[in-house]
């Protein structure tokens, strides 16, 4: 196919969101990591010249992404899940532990982290197998395979330790719903969230209280001609009664204490003030100093390079997993709306491109890319911000990391490389 | 539904977190004020000295030098050497270090304070082979001058009050507390400077905040001169050795004060560097002696006789005497029916010999004439108040002191409380002891002082003052060159005045006068009492003496006051006359009178209400210790 026609047909759109991020992350880890003196942007040594390099990297990757004949990529998606799978689990003997996580494999010039492949893998393989016209998602057997395929990652992956990347896998579990698996175990697991909180900020009596409360409520201004289905109501009481019963022993048993702490600080259960400034500035000393960092830059920020709390390094990781903090503090509420806009107008964009797929294949792969990206950026700035416990996953096109950002413009062009595609299809 | 499921969920997402930005970066914004990344290093200037009026220093500066250390970049090093280089004990070094690496390991901790000059010089070139190690130099006030502790006050850190009051001071400065040090601060500390140093999270230096675009340089303090006399200070000090009380001259000219002395005192010297805070303590808990109050300016007493020139003045100015009215002293005089003493003699007395022989009932006598020139006693009393306060007493004069009392001029108000309202209740009778200087009339030495200039000059005042120059130039404060003027008209001057230099002559202080100078003066005796275990006990009278010379064209307008002296010229005169010979003449011809006052002391006074056991006052025996005139050299006339 002629390379002009598919250049037409890419979606400029999402492209030009992709560069804005990639830029002003970029600006951001130049900021962050700028020590005073003036190197040149280009030089190799530096974190800032690095992520150049990888951003030069990931545009020739695009190349490849986009010269790659669709069809590829629904065919071999079997065998890179599975040679992923392999790689994961070579990473127990020949992995390189860096901060504490076995998760890279040391190349000698750069550190491949295969968890950001398994990304890729793990959301292609699923939308094979959803697509998969033997598949019925209807089917319990079937729904059962599909969370092993977004199962097997996460348990790999989740004693390198590294529990942030393997929860992306459980947001995967978006695209089976989106296919049809009923919303009923959404809601179920909604409601578990929503007892586990309530329990640790009131207590398993009150949690019981308004239960019993909601349920003679419903009774009474249900309809006359509705038949009150009694067992079911009943027992989803007395269940939750108990997970909300398990959730202390949980907290209390099978937790640690830094874990507690985190919970503690999240929901403010520590209702003494110094106990909470306490473990404000020693659990929560991220969080605490991200926050101050976006608190100081106000409305406009501080300006590009004027960040003094960034510059004196006060928050940790903070070209990495912190990065947005940089962005509050040194281009302010102005920056940082803009950066959540982009965000979310990407989202939106790839939702809709997703919906116009007339390919399963396609849409489901779609739906995998926007719960993995969707998750990333949620939990990232929402940890960083304050809103959410600390979780350690990158913000997507914008945290330093050579894996990261070529696995997520790999993710991102499949998907437009797909879309791309989508008139030939189904016709 | 589940179409549109993940939209709405991505655009609930982001208005939270819209939501929570604004929330943190809009409505908690703050300037970064506790920003940790900033620091501010001071840098402080010289504090400016302090020279007297003939430009002899007063107050300088002394560097100390402080022995640092940073415990991380310290390396092993020869303990013992080090420490005998250094003259500590190795037990006490050892503590110090520790305590430094425990406040932390990369700041730099005091190790030693405040070495001396020799140590540094021996030190200096032998520091480097320490590593971790250096020398701070600070600045210390340094005294030039082993007196005038009250008038130049002392310097210390500012606390946390100083703090509130005036943001512009940080922790750790040095703020004046008394004295001029306290006044003339704004003067003497100059502007600090700052340096914006942007940190790491270890605290460690990376460099200049904003290149240094928001550094402020430092200004000098500038350097200032007094009024005060420098040799006349020390000299006062001297002669007010073992004795309470307070001395101040003026110039009556220009209202400038020569020297202010408060008995006892102390060594300005002590209230600098390590000891201060211990030294300080010992002063200020010191009850008896008091010698952080400063009595020139504080101590408020009745003035005694020489009040009795303000009450001729104002006989004069009211038309209620002439100075040829006569009264006449029965050895005293009567109250009702109770008579009360004079020791002038006897006999009849004109307003010349009643200043000269201090005649109680003399004045006792102008004091009723006065009120006769009324219509009733409260106008009396109103014009008799108006009078004394235009002198500057019971007023705080506006001066520049950093401390200072109002002392009491009686009023009509005052009385009618006392004794009620109307005619009948109250009279010159009842208040005579207003006419000799000893009932409810109360003035610090300073204003005694400023009284006598007053009358030197012949009825007007300039405020008293301690500034003379900043930074050589003469201070042009309207408040200090504008002429203050009594009620009192010129013509009525020359008399009293008359009267005063006839003290000198053959008055109550003939055998104080000095060669060759003409000296106006007056001398009070001033009876004194003190509650001792609940009793009101009389205690030795108390020496007062104010004097101004020469008489024509003065130049020194001064008040003594010695308290338990006994009589005016036994003390308070003979310091005043020795005071005035040396600011006049810059040595001393009387040198017994000279070597008497240095070596005397009233301690034996002091200890007397605090004994415990029964003491006799106004002791003295005459046959001993009457100071024999020098006839050779009596001024003519």
């Amino acid at each position: 196919m002629a390379g002009k026609s598919l250049l037409k047909r890419l979606d400029w759109l999402t492209v030009f969101i992709y560069l804005a991020l990639l830029t002003i992350g970029w600006v951001n880890i130049y900021s962050s990591t700028f020590n005073g003196s003036d190197s040149s942007i280009f030089e190799f040594g530096t974190l800032h010249g690095k992520q150049l390099f990888f951003i030069g990297v990931s545009f020739i990757s695009i190349i490849l992404v986009l010269a790659l004949d669709v069809g590829f990529y629904e065919r071999f998606s079997s065998l890179l899940y599975v040679v992923t799978m392999v790689l994961l689990l070579g990473l127990f003997p020949f992995g390189k532990t860096i901060a504490g996580a076995t998760s890279w494999y040391d190349l000698g010039f750069f550190n491949f982290q295969p968890s950001e492949l398994a990304k890729v893998a793990t959301a292609l393989a699923l939308a094979k197998y959803l697509s998969d016209i033997q598949t019925d998602i209807k089917r319990r057997k079937d729904q059962w395979y599909a969370f092993l395929v977004l199962l097997i990652p996460a348990i790999l992956i989740i004693p390198q330790p590294d529990p942030g990347s393997a929860l992306v896998f459980f947001a995967m579990a978006f695209v089976i719903f989106r296919e049809g698996l009923p919303l009923f175990y959404l809601v179920i697991v909604l409601l578990a969230i929503l007892i586990f909180i309530t329990t640790l900020m009131f207590g398993t009596i009150w949690v019981g209280i308004s239960l019993t409360l909601l349920i003679i409520l419903f009774l009474l201004l249900k309809k006359k001609s509705f038949k009150i289905p009694i067992f079911p109501l009943v027992s989803v009481v007395v269940v939750a009664i108990l997970f909300s019963l398990s959730v202390n022993f949980v907290f209390n048993n099978v937790f640690e204490q830094r874990h507690r702490d985190r919970f503690s600080l999240w929901l403010r259960l520590e209702k003494d003030p110094a106990k909470l400034e306490k473990i404000r500035k020693t659990i929560g000393y991220n969080t605490y100093q991200s926050e101050k960092a976006i608190e100081s830059g106000g409305l406009f920020g501080k300006g590009f390079l004027e960040g003094t709390r960034t510059k004196g390094d006060f928050v940790p990781e903070q070209e990495t997993d912190y990065i947005f903090s940089t962005v509050g503090e040194e281009w302010g509420f102005v920056g940082t709306t803009t950066v959540v806009l982009l965000f979310t107008i990407l989202l939106l964009r790839l939702v809709y491109i997703a919906e116009r797929q007339k390919n399963p294949f396609s849409r489901m792969y779609g739906y995998g890319a926007i719960s993995i990206l969707f998750v990333h950026y949620f939990i990232n700035i929402g940890m960083v911000i304050g809103i959410l416990p600390t979780i350690g996953i990158p913000l997507p096109f914008f945290s330093y990391g050579g894996s990261g950002l070529l696995f997520f413009t790999i993710l991102l062009f499949i998907m437009l490389r797909l879309d791309s595609n989508r008139l030939k299809e189904g016709y | 539904m589940k179409k549109i499921l993940l939209s709405s969920i991505i655009i609930i997402i982001g208005i939270t977190f819209i939501g929570r930005l604004s929330y943190l970066q809009i409505f908690s914004f703050s300037p970064d004020l506790d920003n940790p990344a900033i620091k501010a290093i001071y840098d402080y200037p010289e504090r400016g000295y302090i020279y007297d009026r003939n430009g002899k220093l007063l107050v300088g500066n002394d560097p100390a030098y402080d022995v640092m250390v940073i415990p991380r970049e310290v390396k092993a090093l020869d303990t013992l050497e080090f420490c005998s280089l250094l003259d500590i004990d190795i037990i006490k070094f050892r503590k110090q270090l520790r305590r430094a690496r425990i406040y932390s390991p990369r700041l730099p901790s005091v190790l030693v304070h405040q070495l001396s000059k020799e140590d540094y010089a021996r030190l200096q070139e032998k520091m480097r082979r320490y590593p971790g190690f250096y020398i701070q130099k600070r600045s210390l006030r340094y005294y030039d001058m082993n007196a005038g502790a009250n008038v130049l006050g002392y310097i210390s850190e500012v606390n946390e009050r100083d703090l509130r009051k005036n943001p512009s001071y940080v922790q750790g400065e040095l703020t004046g507390r008394t004295g001029v040090e306290k006044v003339y601060e704004d003067t003497l500390r100059g502007r600090k400077g700052i340096q914006y140093i942007q940190k790491d999270r270890f605290n460690r230096d990376i460099g200049k905040y904003k290149d240094g675009l928001s550094d402020v340089q430092p200004v000098q303090g500038k350097e200032i001169s007094l009024t005060i006399d420098k040799d006349l200070q020390e000299y006062g000090e001297k002669l007010m050795h073992g004795k309470w009380g307070g001395i101040v001259a003026i110039e009556p000219s220009s209202g400038e004060i020569l020297t202010m002395i408060s008995g006892p005192t102390y060594d300005p010297s002590l209230l600098v560097g390590r000891k201060r805070s211990a030294n300080y303590s010992k002063l200020h808990f010191d009850s008896i002696s008091k010698p952080t109050f400063d009595r020139s300016i504080s101590f408020e007493k009745s003035p005694g006789s020489p009040f009795k020139a303000i009450n001729a003045l104002i006989a004069l100015q009211e038309g209620a005497i002439t100075p040829s009215t006569t009264f006449t002293c029965y050895h005293g005089f009567y109250i009702g029916r109770n008579k009360k003493g004079c020791h002038c003699g006897g006999g009849t007395r004109r307003l010349n010999d009643g200043i000269y022989k201090s005649c109680n009932a003399y004045f006792v006598g102008v004091y009723k004439k006065i009120f006769e020139q009324f219509d009733s006693n409260a106008a009396a009393m109103d014009a008799w108040e108006k009078h004394v306060r235009s002198f500057g007493l019971g007023s705080y004069l506006g001066s520049d002191l950093h401390t200072g009392r109002p002392g009491s001029v009686p009023s009509t108000k005052l009385y009618n409380k006392w004794y009620g309202e109307g005619d009948s209740r109250w009279s010159a009778v009842t208040t005579y002891s207003n006419a000799i200087g000893q009932g409810e009339v109360n003035v610090t030495p300073i204003q005694l002082a400023n009284m006598t200039a007053a009358i030197a000059n012949r009825g007007f005042y300039y405020t008293p003052h301690i500034l003379k120059k900043v930074n050589g130039e003469d201070i042009r404060n309207p408040n200090f060159i504008e002429p203050k003027y009594t009620t009192i008209d010129k013509r009525h001057f020359e008399p009293v005045v008359q009267g005063m230099a006839e003290v000198y002559k053959r008055g109550t202080a003939k055998y104080v006068q000095i060669p060759d100078i003409e000296i106006a003066g007056k001398t009070g005796t001033v009876e004194n009492f003190m509650v001792i275990d609940t009793v009101r006990t009389q205690l030795t009278d108390n020496s007062v003496f104010v004097a101004f010379a020469p008489v024509d064209n003065p130049k020194i307008a001064i008040a003594v006051y010695i308290q338990n002296g006994y009589y005016g010229s036994r003390y308070a005169g003979h310091i005043a006359s020795l005071l005035i010979e040396k600011y006049l003449k810059g040595y001393i011809t009387r040198k017994d009178l000279e070597k008497r006052m240095l070596e005397r002391t009233l301690e034996s006074e002091y200890v007397k209400p605090y004994s415990g056991e029964e003491f006799k006052i106004n002791e003295y025996d005459w046959s001993k210790h009457a100071i024999k005139p020098k006839m050779e050299t009596i001024p003519s006339r």
